[in-house]
């Protein structure tokens, strides 16, 4: 069959692209955009290492067809800083040194981001349960809640 | 290994009728993917290589939930954070609501269906690795073997496989009474919740009624017990993110603390969603209180048959029906 044409948006920019329909929106991410900070960690939807927004829902790039694409808002972890002005999750991130090897920070970023967005004033509890779905294999969780408490609150203006 | 898919031809239908013609063109060979979590982990892990991928997902009649006065329907291809987030179904039915909610992690529900999560294949680690075993064709079960590692499979219904119905809205879906509607041939039918899904003394193969040529296209719910009295729990090795070893779904009618009747469901247990038929009959009449509770865990897990690993979760069962009988006090 012949390729797809798709024509979405990433970040904010009109895209286009052809792909293979058994390609993942992570492979296009990956290997037709160049876009490699969403990560292939299980490609099974277990860790959420390739966590992206589409149209606003947090989904795994890696269950998710590139032609599905079409016509969604995609939103990547390359698209959360604004220039140089980074995303109060980044310098959160960094100031608690919320990451060990790194693999996992771009879905763990991009996951509190979509809480943040939904949910402004989280528990604890609430941050632990969102973040289930993106795995850790450092195990640096501690940090990683406390940082996303931390923004939190700080985005709230507290 | 977890890999890139197989090339497979990508059909999106306009309408089920083009979906349904796709599916008699295909035979066989075809798919069919909505949020296609569990499709894309078969092909990955290419134990499953359709030549042609349906993706009815965008089909605008399989989404929506809807009041239509008698009865609530959702569309198979409605998200489960849909279903979570829906103040319709919480109203009516927060037993499924809940359970939408403790499915997976937030990813899969933003993706998944309540039409996949109902009508998902089994999760036994043998069949899903490939083995040739009964349900994949072969003449073997490797999880009831003296050494097979099997933990997480059934105490009930074992007809060679020994598998578990893995989700978590199924239980209660058959507690509601829920109606699921299939597209069999292009014709709507209407099947009970409780026959959709079938054990492997009727199909080996299936874990629902489904078979080549059909879609799941919607579920109903009776009012029957909209606003009952309601209690879901799932027990999982992790408190989030993971299958659930047993869970529970509850609906009842009180007066007072009277129970005036009672419908309950447990899955993780069989292959299909168990119905606790005996503490159904047992708590109807009588008064919530700790002599209830005691009868209700004495009849929950009668019959259970347990396998080499799986023994604890008889007391599972058992505690889980008279936590559920307790909340109702």
């Amino acid at each position: 069959m012949a390729k797809a044409h798709v024509t979405t948006t990433v970040n904010g920019d009109a895209v286009e692209f052809l792909c293979d329909a058994e390609q993942t929106l992570l492979d296009v991410l990956r290997d037709e955009l160049y876009l490699t900070g969403s990560k292939e960690g299980c490609a099974s939807g277990d860790c959420g290492a390739c966590s992206v927004i589409a149209d606003g829902r947090l989904v795994c790039a890696c269950l998710m067809l590139g032609v599905e694409a079409e016509g969604l808002a995609i939103e990547t972890i390359e698209g959360m800083a604004d220039g140089d002005q980074l995303h109060p999750l980044q310098t959160k991130f960094l100031e608690h040194a919320a990451l060990q090897c790194g693999v996992c920070t771009p879905g763990f970023l991009v996951a509190a981001k979509s809480l943040l967005e939904r949910n402004p004033d989280p528990t604890e509890i609430e941050v632990r349960y969102w973040l289930a779905g993106n795995l850790c294999r450092c195990t640096g969780y501690d940090k990683i809640v406390r940082a996303v408490l931390d923004t939190a609150e700080e985005m709230r203006g507290g | 290994m977890t890999d890139y898919m197989h090339a497979f031809d990508l059909y999106v239908p306009a309408s089920l009728e083009d979906a349904a013609r796709l599916l008699d063109e295909h035979g066989t060979n075809a798919w069919i993917v909505a949020g296609g979590k569990d499709s894309f982990d078969w092909f990955k892990d290419r134990h499953r290589q359709p030549q042609a991928v349906i993706d009815i997902s965008g089909l605008e009649e399989l989404h929506g939930i809807r009041d239509h006065g008698g009865h609530i329907s959702i569309g198979a291809a409605t998200t489960l954070t849909e279903i979570e987030e829906s103040e319709l179904l919480r109203e009516h039915f927060p037993v499924l609501t809940q359970a939408a909610a403790q499915v997976a992690s937030p990813q899969i529900r933003n993706a998944g269906t309540i039409g996949g999560n109902v009508s998902q294949d089994a999760r036994c680690t043998y069949y899903r690795d490939g083995f040739p075993c009964y349900r994949a064709g072969g003449d073997a079960c490797y999880a009831n073997t003296p050494t097979a590692m099997n933990r997480e499979h059934a105490l009930f219904g074992v007809s060679r496989c020994v598998a578990v119905t893995p989700s978590d809205t199924a239980p209660a879906l058959v507690a509601l009474e829920a109606e699921m509607v299939i597209s069999r041939n292009g014709v709507l039918q209407t099947v009970p919740s409780e026959a959709y899904f079938v054990g492997p003394d009727i199909d080996i193969t299936r874990m629902t009624v489904l078979k080549e040529g059909d879609i799941l296209v919607a579920v109903h719910i009776p009012k029957t017990w909209a606003g009952a009295r309601s209690y879901f729990e799932k027990i999982a090795d992790r408190q989030t993110w993971d299958f659930a070893l047993v869970n529970i779904a509850l609906v009842a009618k009180t007066e007072g603390t009277q129970v005036v009747a009672a419908r309950i469901a447990c899955g993780g247990v069989q292959c299909t969603p168990r119905r606790l038929a005996e503490v159904e009959d047992l708590v109807q009449g009588e008064t919530v209180g700790p002599d209830l509770e005691t009868l209700a865990r004495r009849v929950a897990a009668r019959g259970a048959k347990a396998l080499n690993y799986n023994q604890f979760k008889i007391p599972l069962i058992e505690n889980l029906a008279a936590r559920a009988i307790r909340s109702l006090a």
